[in-house]
C-alpha cells in the first residue's frame, strides 16, 4: 500500500517536472482534403480489471483526422457498438454514410497488453484487416498509433505516419532569465515530450539515423560547434567532430554508415563525408563560396545541398562517384536547406520571393514549383516518412512553432506550444 | 514421363500453397464470419508492437557556458560591429572602429574571440556560414592590420544567440554582427 502511495506521489512529481522542462505541443488541424474518407472507429472494449490504461479510439481517430484525408463518425453518432466477434449490422453503419468501420478490444493477458482490431469496408461489407497485437502493458499509446499505420495503409495503399517521431529543439529563458537550448523527442502529433538534451549553449541541426535510434545534432557546449551523436535507447553519446570553424549540418547516409556534413577548417565551409566505421573525413567539394546542408538521394548515390557559388544561395545536386555538380533551382533569389522525397521526385526547401521566407516544393520531373505555405520566416522543413507532409517551423505571433503540410499544400495542422518557447528545427524520423 | 514431371511440379505447388496458408494464419486465428454479406475474410496477423525509446531522465546532458539576461544583453567591453542583410562587407564606419582596434590590439596581448551572428531571416545553417563570414572578414581586416593571426580566434552563432529579440527590421540590424570578446 505505502509504495503504491509513493509510486504515484513519484509519477505526479514526474509529471510536474515534466510539464516544468516541455513546451506542451498541441494539435490545430487548418485544413484538410475536400473528398474526406468517413470513418468509424468504434470505442474499444477494454476486457481488463478497472477503466483502459488508453483511450485507444480516441488516439486512433486522432491519429487519422490529422492525417486530413479522414473524417471521424464522433461515438454519440454512432446506432451500435459491436467489438471484434460480434455480429455487424451494416445498415447502422451505412446509414451515417461511412466508408469503413474499425472494431477493436483490447486486455492484458499474462501481463502484456493483446489488442484486437477488425477494419471493414461499409458498403460491401467486407473485412480487409485482421490483426492481433502485443505489446507492454503501459504501451496503448504505441499500440493504438501502430492500428492507426494498418488502416491508413489499408485504405490509402501507403504506409501511415502515426508511430513516427519527431526531435525538435526549444529556447526558452529559464527563471534566471538564462537561455536554456533543448532538445525533445516526441510522438508525430506532439504526445510524450521527452527531453533529451539541455545545454546553456546552441543545440542545432537534429537528425536521425535510418535505424530510428541513433541521432546527430550540433552543440555548441565546449564553446564552439561540434558534432555529436547519441543513441535515444542506450544514452551513450559521442563526439563526432571537433574542427577550428563551422561543425554542421550532419545527415546520416540511407544505409547509415556514412554521415555528410559541413567543416570549415579550409577557411570557408565545404562538405565532408565522415565514414562512421573508420572515422576518416573525405572532402566533397571545394569552392570559395558557401556550401553547406548536404541531404542525401534516398539510393545514396548523390547529395542536394545550399551554395551560394552563383552569387546567391541555390540547391545544387552532387554525384558523389563522378564528383559533378549541377544546379537545380532558378526561381526565386534564395533556395537553401534541401530535403528531398524519398522517390527523390519532390525536392522541399525554404525559398524566398518577395522578401517572404515560404517552404516550396520542386516537381523534378518537370521542375514545376509550388509555394506550400502562406506564413513568413518558414524555414526547417522535413518529409514525413510516407512522403505524405512537411513538417516545417514558422513563427506566430512572435513565438516559433511547428506546423505540418501536405506536399499539395491540401492538407495543413499546427502544434502550438501551450507555454511561450521558441519550438523550431523539427527532423522526423523514419518509420 | 512429361505427364509425371508435371504432376511432380504439381506436387510442389501445393505443398507450397499449403505452407503459405500455414505461415499466413497461424494459431491463434479467429474466425470472423459476423455478416451474410461478408464474402471474404482477412486473416489475423499477429504482430509485436515497437514502441518508443525511453530516455533516462539521468542522462540529460547539462552544460555549455551560460549568456547572462538571455544573451540579449552585450557586455559593455564588448566592441560590437554591423552588417547589411546578406553581407560580410565591413562598411567605412566599421573599417573605421576596426583601425581603432587594431591599434589597441597592438599594444596589447592575450587572445580575442571573434563572435560572428546573423539575423533569424533565412536558414539557420546557412546563417552559420553567414556569421563566420563576417568574423572572417573582421579577422582579416586585424590581421592587415598587424594584429598577430595565432590571437585571434573566430566561430559563428548564426542566428542561434540574437542580441535582440523580436522581428523587425530594428531587431535584425542589432543582430547582424560580430562581437570582439
Amino acid at each position: 500500500m505505502r509504495s503504491t502511495i509513493s509510486r504515484i506521489v513519484l509519477a505526479f512529481y514526474l509529471m510536474t517536472l515534466g510539464s516544468l522542462a516541455s513546451a506542451e505541443l498541441t494539435i490545430e488541424v487548418v485544413s484538410g482534403v475536400d473528398q474526406q474518407t468517413r470513418i468509424a472507429v468504434v470505442p474499444f472494449a477494454w476486457e481488463g480489471r478497472g477503466i483502459a490504461p488508453s483511450a485507444f479510439d480516441q488516439i486512433i481517430a486522432n491519429d487519422l483526422r490529422l492525417s486530413g484525408l479522414f473524417e471521424i463518425i464522433e461515438p454519440q453518432n454512432m446506432l451500435s457498438f459491436p467489438a471484434p466477434g460480434d455480429e455487424i449490422n451494416f445498415r447502422d453503419w451505412r446509414v451515417l454514410d461511412a466508408d469503413y468501420l474499425m472494431l477493436g478490444s483490447a486486455a492484458i493477458v499474462d501481463g502484456n497488453m493483446v489488442a484486437e482490431v477488425e477494419l471493414y469496408d461499409v458498403p460491401s461489407g467486407r473485412q480487409v484487416l485482421g490483426r492481433r497485437l502485443t505489446a507492454g502493458p503501459e504501451d496503448g499509446r504505441d499500440v493504438s498509433h501502430r492500428v492507426s499505420d494498418l488502416a491508413y495503409e489499408q485504405i490509402t495503399g501507403i504506409p501511415g505516419i502515426a508511430s513516427s517521431r519527431i526531435l525538435y529543439v526549444t529556447d526558452s529563458l529559464n527563471a534566471e532569465g538564462q537561455r536554456r537550448y533543448r532538445l525533445m523527442l516526441a510522438d508525430q502529433d506532439g504526445a510524450r515530450e521527452q527531453l533529451v538534451i539541455e545545454s546553456a549553449a546552441p543545440i542545432m541541426s537534429p537528425a536521425w539515423s535510418p535505424n530510428g535510434e541513433d541521432i546527430a545534432y550540433v552543440s555548441f557546449e565546449t564553446t564552439r560547434s561540434a558534432i555529436f551523436m547519441q543513441n535515444l535507447r542506450t544514452g551513450e553519446r559521442r563526439q563526432l567532430t571537433n574542427f577550428v570553424g563551422i561543425n554542421g549540418a550532419p545527415a546520416f547516409s540511407p544505409d547509415g554508415t556514412k554521415m555528410a556534413l559541413v567543416l570549415s577548417k579550409d577557411g570557408n565551409p565545404e562538405l565532408y563525408m565522415l565514414d562512421l566505421q573508420t572515422n576518416e573525413f573525405t572532402r566533397l567539394t571545394d569552392h570559395f563560396a558557401i556550401d553547406t546542408e548536404p541531404n542525401w538521394t534516398a539510393d545514396g548515390k548523390s547529395l542536394v545541398f545550399t551554395s551560394d557559388r552563383g552569387g546567391r544561395p541555390q540547391i545544387y545536386e552532387l554525384d558523389l562517384q563522378t564528383g559533378r555538380i549541377a544546379r537545380l533551382t532558378y526561381r526565386g533569389d534564395y533556395n537553401a536547406r534541401p530535403r528531398l522525397s524519398a522517390d527523390g521526385r519532390f525536392l522541399v526547401m525554404v525559398h524566398r520571393n518577395e522578401g517572404i521566407f515560404h517552404i516550396a516544393v520542386q516537381d523534378l520531373t518537370d521542375d514545376t514549383l509550388i509555394i506550400v505555405t502562406q506564413t513568413d520566416l518558414d524555414e526547417s522543413p522535413t518529409i514525413s516518412p510516407n512522403g505524405a507532409l512537411v513538417m516545417y517551423a514558422t513563427k506566430i505571433n512572435g513565438n516559433s512553432i511547428l506546423a505540418a503540410v501536405s506536399l499539395d499544400a491540401g492538407v495543413k495542422y499546427n502544434l502550438p506550444a501551450t507555454t511561450s518557447t521558441d519550438v523550431r528545427e523539427p527532423a522526423w524520423s523514419p518509420l | 514421363m512429361k505427364v509425371k514431371t508435371n504432376i511432380f511440379l504439381l506436387g510442389i505447388f501445393s505443398m507450397l500453397l499449403v505452407a503459405c496458408s500455414s505461415t499466413g494464419t497461424t494459431d491463434t486465428e479467429d474466425t470472423m464470419m459476423e455478416d451474410a454479406s461478408a464474402q471474404e475474410v482477412a486473416p489475423v496477423v499477429v504482430e509485436t508492437v515497437p514502441t518508443t525509446p525511453t530516455i533516462r531522465a539521468d542522462q540529460t546532458y547539462i552544460g555549455g557556458t551560460s549568456m547572462a539576461n538571455g544573451g540579449a544583453v552585450v557586455n559593455k567591453s564588448d566592441i560590437v560591429l554591423y552588417f547589411d542583410f546578406d553581407l560580410s562587407t565591413l562598411t567605412p564606419q566599421t573599417r573605421a572602429a576596426l583601425t581603432r582596434v587594431a591599434a589597441a590590439l597592438r599594444t596589447s596581448t592575450g587572445r580575442v574571440r571573434l563572435e560572428g551572428h546573423a539575423d533569424e531571416r533565412g536558414t539557420r545553417e546557412y546563417n552559420i556560414a553567414l556569421g563566420e563570414r563576417r568574423a572572417k572578414a573582421v579577422y582579416d581586416f586585424l590581421v592587415l592590420q598587424g594584429v598577430s593571426a595565432s590571437r585571434l580566434e573566430t566561430i559563428s552563432y548564426g542566428e542561434e544567440r540574437p542580441a535582440a529579440n523580436g522581428t523587425g527590421e530594428r531587431v535584425w540590424s542589432q543582430n547582424r554582427r560580430v562581437e570582439i570578446k
